[in-house]
């Protein structure tokens, strides 16, 4: 804990007089998510969800299992396209533009709002591949300019130190957290606007997720981040705005501090103080 | 105490009778492998692999045309069934995961992969050897091709649906198009079982006699023309192991036991590949 406790600097300890929801309009917006619902089949999984996602900062989704926060990320990157039978309907604007609509060239999409996974996922190749892989498909890199960037990715990961002298190596051989950062490295190789995390620390010890988490500070400097995760000190730590969702309903949307504090919805406070989820 | 008593009982018999089991078909297996080598290990010299079949009554020669004409017509027929093979399972496995013809080709596939191997000589007969009016290595490749391909398919299938799905999405969500994750990610992933498919293939097929005796049928000669008939080890066992005469019936022993030692390497090597992929 003290490790995690360090740098957490999100946690609403005595912030009961933290600016209220107002300022939030004033923020640049990055992704704004209007009346979206979604649909497995025939199951509406999402009713009406509208929300902004603020530009550069971390927007953190809170519920319990089954409330739809994932949902709602894999539509923001329209991972929900690889499966059949699920659509979404309503509008979620990247920097203006719909990104629901049909036509959308999801690679292009997908290279701007880019994913990391609850599971470590590094394919099946070198640590250096792992990364550089990635970035071949949209550049053509001289060699020193892709080790460059693979450099400069990892040490954007803070994995760098750790790999730098064995960057042939299987991916597969690294530690959980140190393969989950290389999924990061790997992500921001790539250089997206916006990064997606779906529970990434959930499969990891608390040292891992407290450099994630320190990470994800980092990287809220230059991208815009959503985070789906289980553990609310987690969101309170790393977010500057938060989305409580029950039951594919947004219940409760505002700044973390806020949210946290005073909720304004007895639901949100239920959950948050434990009562239920 | 009774009933844990009884247990230990019930335990010990199932036990028994699973040992019992194991070892009545092992007890074949080996009896075989001991029948070949002590008559095949016997014939067993330089000249097997340098000299042609004899001609009756047999004394002296070898099977190099007969191994030849194996290794050229597995050789071709892998060449032919295995990409093949591979791009059906592909299909199956990544794009048609969902459609329904998928379905039906993995129904026939399945037939196909038990179908007795004559009836696919038979096939070929009547397709190629009837129409071009004699016998050849053209059509026994072909024959041993469409036996190739449903093992090829249902490996490369089997082997692709084990990519774990998030290793696909992880891919998806850096905007890889299809066709590159399947190429690059998927592929390489499942690549030990890949190749461990086509091993089996060959081995399945090395083989295999009725095919070619209605397709290939033989040669006493040396012969690389695919246009022609060629001799095959199965072909050459078949014939020699039916004559009465000891020089053919020692060197029928002695392919049979090289067709084995091949079929063995092969499935050990396919084993420790797979091992080597479960292991990382």
């Amino acid at each position: 804990m003290t490790a995690m406790s360090a740098q957490a600097s999100g946690v609403p300890a005595n912030s009961v007089t933290a600016a209220p929801p107002v300022d939030a309009a004033r923020r640049s917006v990055k992704i704004d998510v209007r009346n979206v619902d979604f649909y497995y089949g025939q199951h509406r999984a999402l009713k009406n969800i509208s929300l902004p996602l603020h530009t550069n900062e971390v927007t953190a989704f809170i519920g319990p299992s089954g409330c739809g926060k994932s949902t709602l990320l894999r539509i923001l990157n329209r991972m929900y396209d690889l499966y059949p039978g699920q659509r979404a309907t309503g509008e979620v604007l990247l920097d203006g533009e719909n990104t629901l609509r049909p036509g959308l060239d999801l690679n292009l999409l997908r290279s701007k709002v880019g994913m990391v996974f609850q599971k470590p996922t590094p394919f099946p190749m070198s640590i250096y591949e792992n990364i550089a892989f990635g970035i071949r498909l949209y550049e053509k890199p001289s060699k020193s300019e892709l080790d460059g960037r693979v450099e400069q990715a990892l040490r954007g990961a803070a994995l760098w130190e750790e790999v730098k002298d064995k960057l042939s190596q299987s991916g597969l051989g690294l530690s959980g957290g140190q393969q989950q950062r290389l999924c990061i490295a790997r992500t921001v190789a790539i250089q997206p606007e916006v990064i997606l995390f779906d529970e990434p620390c959930s499969a990891l010890d608390p040292i891992s997720t407290a450099k994630v988490e320190e990470l994800i500070d980092e990287l809220s400097e230059k991208y815009t981040i959503a985070i789906v995760t289980h553990n609310m000190q987690q969101a309170a730590r790393v977010s500057q705005y938060t989305a409580f969702m029950y039951l594919g309903e947004l219940i409760e949307y505002g700044p973390t501090n806020h949210l946290f504090t005073a909720p304004e919805k007895k639901q949100t406070q239920d959950y948050i103080t434990g009562r239920f989820g | 105490m009774a009933l844990y008593d009884t247990r230990r009982r019930s335990n010990a018999i199932a036990m028994g009778l699973c040992w019992g089991a194991a070892g009545f078909g092992i007890l074949f297996l080996a009896l075989i492998l001991a029948a070949l080598l002590w008559n095949g290990v016997k014939g067993l010299s330089p000249a097997v692999f340098t000299q042609m079949t004899p001609a009756p009554p047999g004394d002296g020669g070898g099977l190099a045309n007969a191994i030849a004409g194996s290794v050229l017509m597995t050789a071709l027929a892998v060449l032919v069934g295995a990409p093949i093979g591979m791009l059906a399972g592909t299909y199956m496995a990544e794009y048609g995961r969902a459609s329904a013809l998928t379905t039906i080709v993995r129904f026939i596939n399945d037939i196909l992969l038990s179908a007795p191997s004559i009836v696919i000589g038979l096939f070929v007969y009547e397709v190629m050897v009837a129409p071009m009016g004699h016998f050849s290595a053209l059509a026994g490749a072909v024959s041993l091709a469409v036996l190739v391909i449903p093992v090829v398919v249902r490996t490369t299938e089997d082997m692709l649906l084990l990519v774990p799905g998030p290793l696909r999405e992880a891919s998806a969500a850096l905007g890889l198009p299809r066709s590159y994750v399947i190429r690059r990610v998927a592929f390489r992933a499942a690549r030990a079982g890949l190749i461990t498919g086509v091993l089996l293939a060959i081995a399945r097929v090395s083989g295999e006699t009725a095919p070619l005796l209605f397709t290939a049928l033989n040669n006493q000669f040396w012969s690389s023309n695919f246009n022609a008939p060629m001799a095959s080890l199965p072909a050459v066992i078949f014939q020699f192991a039916l004559s009465p005469y000891k020089g053919w019936q020692q060197l029928a022993w002695t392919g049979a036991l090289l067709i084995t030692i091949a079929v063995l390497a092969l499935s050990v090597g396919a084993r420790a590949l797979s091992a080597q992929r479960t292991s990382k």
